[in-house]
């Protein structure tokens, strides 16, 4: 490539650039300074840090890429523009390029499919032991939460039920039997970096254990009808002596309200009297 | 292929006269660039519908129940008042969709500059099967009327979002049947024009032109084509098989004992909801593909003729072309992360998605290299051309994130998948429309449009389309989902609406900056400067006959091809372009051959016809 006189003016342009650079990639290592849309929310589970921290790594490999990519890009329209006497540069590509850039960019790709394939399998193949063992049935528009309640055992006399009121306690893992009544939801839990969708006819399990004490909501994340935007939850983490006097005021409260409901109905129907009860189950 | 040679004057069919009638004319026109213009209309009348129902999504978005008093008597059921009902906020969203995905940008790309530009590059007088053309574009048209008639009938359009997932698909209102009707009906009309691009494109090339010869949109085209053929059926079946779960009973997608509004839905059990997914997203990647190839075609069409340079790895460019559209089959499952299929499958389904980036990204450097070392016109098709290309490695990139498992369980169904699909929706096959049109209007109609206004439309429609796309990103990362009628319902969300107010002015501006296109584009019609042959001195065959072509494209023989379609600034030539069809004269210049497409194809065909 020629020099010509514009190349001063393109290497100020270029540091001016690498600068602005600088300071974007700098900007986030000086936390706190970002406004709350620029980052991800609070991590409230074991595993959240591990999803954000591939979801940043992706972030810095393609934002380093996006701005190479673009810089170069305007760099070569800006010198490259039409002037007098120019003449374009004849050349039908290059093989040696062609393979650079073909295998780099695969390299990282499976790099990156290699680091989530560890982490999905950790959060999605593998159910903890010894886990607190939960249903959650999806429903135009509500969560029905069952817990097993002392003989560890769904579809008994003891269940105990909750609409969109999800408490467990700090410090053990959860295990989330999910299903629906009627069209597909999603359970979305952000904070807890958890999403998984509550088909119709299929019971799907989820874990995640909470890393502290606090009140957050339940999203749904799928479309499921006119009341979709408040299908809402409330998951209250506990620790474990609140959540068993929590347990224990539900069944307390369920024996004195609905003593003909001792006879257990299989599980599913139940659902739909208790969202009717609260009047809260909404209708399409 | 060896048909390549055929020439078309021996053809039985190949001439006809010009129609004279005012019906056979315009109307039930035979003639491929009359079909295309047409198409053109359709798709942007289409573009304008889906993008005022996306101004009031956007307006739901910033300023959540506040009423438009006009709308309250334009649409007094869904919106009483003037305040929008939640039901009719899910019919918006899912008709902006659904209308700009297959009534505004597949007939723009593939319906208009397929229709229009395909057979004049390859240098034939028409489509191989112009009746077969005239009824894939009378077909769509009642597919668009039934689908802009589902708003009024009782309940309403179809509100299950474009991908209409069943079960909810299946319970829904009338208007969803609605929906399917008007998609099969595309969807024939689709197949047809599929079936006659392939047959074209394969047989009816001029003399010369062997396909490492074709221009890129005609590869792009092709290959689109071919997807279209193998995907809708997939599609056609599975809408057929919802349309008979919802009318006749069967039970497709129906598992058992499902209760809807506390009773018991009546035709229900055996069926499974995800495999409406599975049949759904084996169409919709590709679909993605069908959307997209087309505006990388014409991009690569156009960075060369304004940069005076030859295409960059032409080869590179059709094999990654091939790839995508290989690889485009194996990648549905991304879809499908955290549905509830298998996560061992989730898992080779990310393998397959992280592969299928490459492809495009050795596209994205062909063009950075197609540019670099230029002699580049900044016009209007040109702004647009480079838009696509900085816009779709946004996208591009953006993909990757959700292409990660892990990373998607957080921002599956969030605005991060929103803003992701309209930085390859608009920022890709949008502006690649838009560069499309700018290209050959003046083929298409005579005249120039005005650059100016031109340029002010894409200066406006730049900036604004990336205030209001960007922020979904940001939306996304703080876990705001899609389809959500009021997000203030969470506390999580509350703090959004700044910012959702910001992106929806903006997409005033972008809207009312179209304006200028509208009025550009009708005024120039008339007032627009005559174009000539070839404005903008570019090699292929469209710009080597008149503007507009006459009647069966080509005056006298049907030219023939002794080059690639991106000589440009060849050494040792005359001038920096050297049309396709131009006789080489003399020795010709040492680097002309040079070109691993004048290459392989040598002039085998163009033998067989001299």
């Amino acid at each position: 490539m020629k020099l010509t006189t514009t190349v001063p003016r393109a290497g100020r342009l270029l540091r001016t650039a690498l600068f602005l650079l600088g300071a974007a990639l700098a900007a986030p290592a000086s936390a706190g300074a970002l406004p709350f849309w620029m980052h991800l929310p609070e991590q409230a589970s074991t595993f959240a840090h591990e999803i954000d921290g591939i979801f940043h790594l992706i972030m810095w490999i393609t934002g380093v890429i996006f701005v190479l990519v673009e810089l170069l890009f305007v760099y070569f329209l800006w010198k490259y523009r039409h002037r007098e006497g120019r003449t374009a540069h004849y050349t039908h590509g290059n093989n040696r390029l062609e393979v650079i850039w073909t295998i780099i960019p695969a390299l990282i790709c499976v790099m990156l499919a290699l680091i989530s394939r560890r982490i999905w399998t950790e959060i999605k193949q593998r159910m903890p032991e010894n886990a607190l063992q939960i249903q959650v049935t999806g429903e135009q528009f509500a969560w029905n939460i069952r817990y097993p309640g002392p003989d560890g055992k769904f579809g008994t006399a003891d269940d105990i039920l909750t609409l969109n009121q999800l408490h467990f306690p700090v410090g053990k893992p959860v295990v989330a039997e999910l299903t629906s009544k009627d069209v597909i939801h999603s359970f979305f839990l952000p904070e807890f970096r958890v999403k998984q969708d509550a088909v119709p006819g299929m019971k799907t399990k989820i874990w995640f254990e909470a890393l502290r004490v606090g009140h957050w909501e339940i999203a749904c994340a799928e479309l499921c009808g006119l009341g979709h935007f408040r299908m809402k939850g409330f998951v209250t983490v506990d620790t474990p002596e609140d959540y068993e006097k929590w347990l224990a005021e539900q069944a307390a409260g369920q024996a004195a309200e609905q003593p003909k409901a001792a006879e257990a109905p299989p599980a599913g129907a139940e659902g739909t009297q208790v969202a009717a009860a609260s009047g809260k189950g909404g209708s399409s | 292929m060896s048909t390549v040679a055929l020439p078309r004057e021996a053809h039985p069919h190949a001439v006809h006269a010009a129609p004279t009638s005012f019906w056979r004319k315009y109307i039930f026109s035979l003639d491929h660039k009359v079909i295309g213009k047409q198409y053109l209309l359709y798709a942007l009348f289409m573009l304008a519908v889906g993008g005022l129902l996306a101004t009031l999504v956007r307006w739901q978005l910033a300023w959540p129940g506040k009423p438009i008093a006009f709308m309250g008597k334009l649409a007094p059921e869904g919106m009483p008042g003037g305040q929008m009902l939640p039901e009719f906020y899910n019919s918006l969203f899912t008709m902006h969709a659904t209308i700009m995905i297959f009534f505004a940008i597949m007939p723009i790309l593939i319906g208009a500059f397929g229709n229009f530009v395909v057979p004049i590059q390859i240098g034939a007088r028409d489509m191989a099967f112009p009746t077969l053309n005239m009824m894939s574009f009378w077909i769509a048209v009642p597919g668009a009327v039934v689908i802009l008639w589902s708003f009024f009938v009782t309940g309403g359009a179809a509100a299950g979002g474009w991908t209409s997932y069943a079960p909810l698909s299946a319970v829904q209102p009338r208007g969803q049947t609605l929906w399917l009707i008007s998609l099969l009906i595309l969807g024939l009309s689709s197949l047809l024009t599929a079936v006659n691009f392939i047959t074209t494109i394969i047989n009816m090339r001029a003399p010369g032109l062997g396909f490492f010869r074709l221009p890129l949109t005609v590869w792009a085209l092709f290959i689109t084509a071919i997807l279209l053929l193998l995907a809708l059926p997939v599609l056609s079946a599975a809408l057929i098989m919802l349309l008979f779960d919802r009318t006749i009973g069967t039970t497709f997608f129906l598992p058992a004992n499902l209760i809807v509004s506390g009773q018991p839905w009546p035709n229900a059990g055996g069926g499974q909801p995800l495999l409406w997914q599975h049949l759904f997203w084996f169409f919709g990647h590709p679909e993605v593909y069908i959307m997209i190839l087309p505006a990388m075609g014409i991009t690569s069409e156009i960075l060369p003729v304004f940069s005076r340079k030859p295409i960059f790895g032409y080869r590179a460019m059709a094999y990654s072309m091939l790839g995508i559209a290989g690889l485009g089959w194996i990648v549905w499952g991304h879809h499908m992360f955290q549905s509830g299929m298998n996560p061992i499958l989730g898992t080779s389904f990310m393998i397959s998605t992280m592969v299928i980036a490459v492809p495009s990204a050795i596209k994205t450097f062909n063009w950075l290299g197609t540019v670099w070392g230029g002699n580049i016109r900044f016009t209007t098709p040109m702004l647009m051309a480079i838009s696509f290309v900085s816009m779709f490695v946004i996208g591009g990139l953006s993909g990757v994130f959700m292409a990660s498992t892990p990373v998607d369980v957080f921002i599956h169904d969030t605005y991060f998948i929103v803003g992701h699909i309209h930085y390859v929706l608009f920022g890709g096959s949008l502006f690649g429309a838009f560069a499309g049109l700018y290209y050959w209007y003046p083929k298409m109609f005579g005249r120039m449009m005005s650059e100016r206004w031109g340029r002010i439309h894409w200066f406006i429609t730049f900036v604004t389309f990336n205030l209001v796309f960007f922020p979904m990103h940001f939306l996304g990362m703080r876990g705001m989902p899609r389809r959500i009628y009021d997000y203030t319902q969470y506390t999580h969300l509350k703090g959004l609406q700044p910012m959702n107010q910001f992106m929806t002015i903006s997409l005033f501006v972008l809207g009312v900056g179209q304006l200028i296109l509208v009025a550009n584009f009708f005024l120039s019609m008339r007032r627009g400067k005559v174009a000539g042959a070839n404005p903008w001195h570019a090699n292929t065959l469209e710009w080597q006959t008149t503007s507009p072509p006459p009647h069966e494209n080509f005056v006298g023989r049907i030219p023939t091809v002794y080059r690639g379609p991106y000589e440009y600034s060849v050494p040792g030539h005359g001038s920096d372009y050297w049309p396709q069809n131009e006789p080489p004269t003399g020795p010709p210049p040492a680097h002309a051959h040079g070109s691993p497409a004048a290459r392989a194809h040598g002039s085998a065909s163009a033998q067989a016809h001299g």
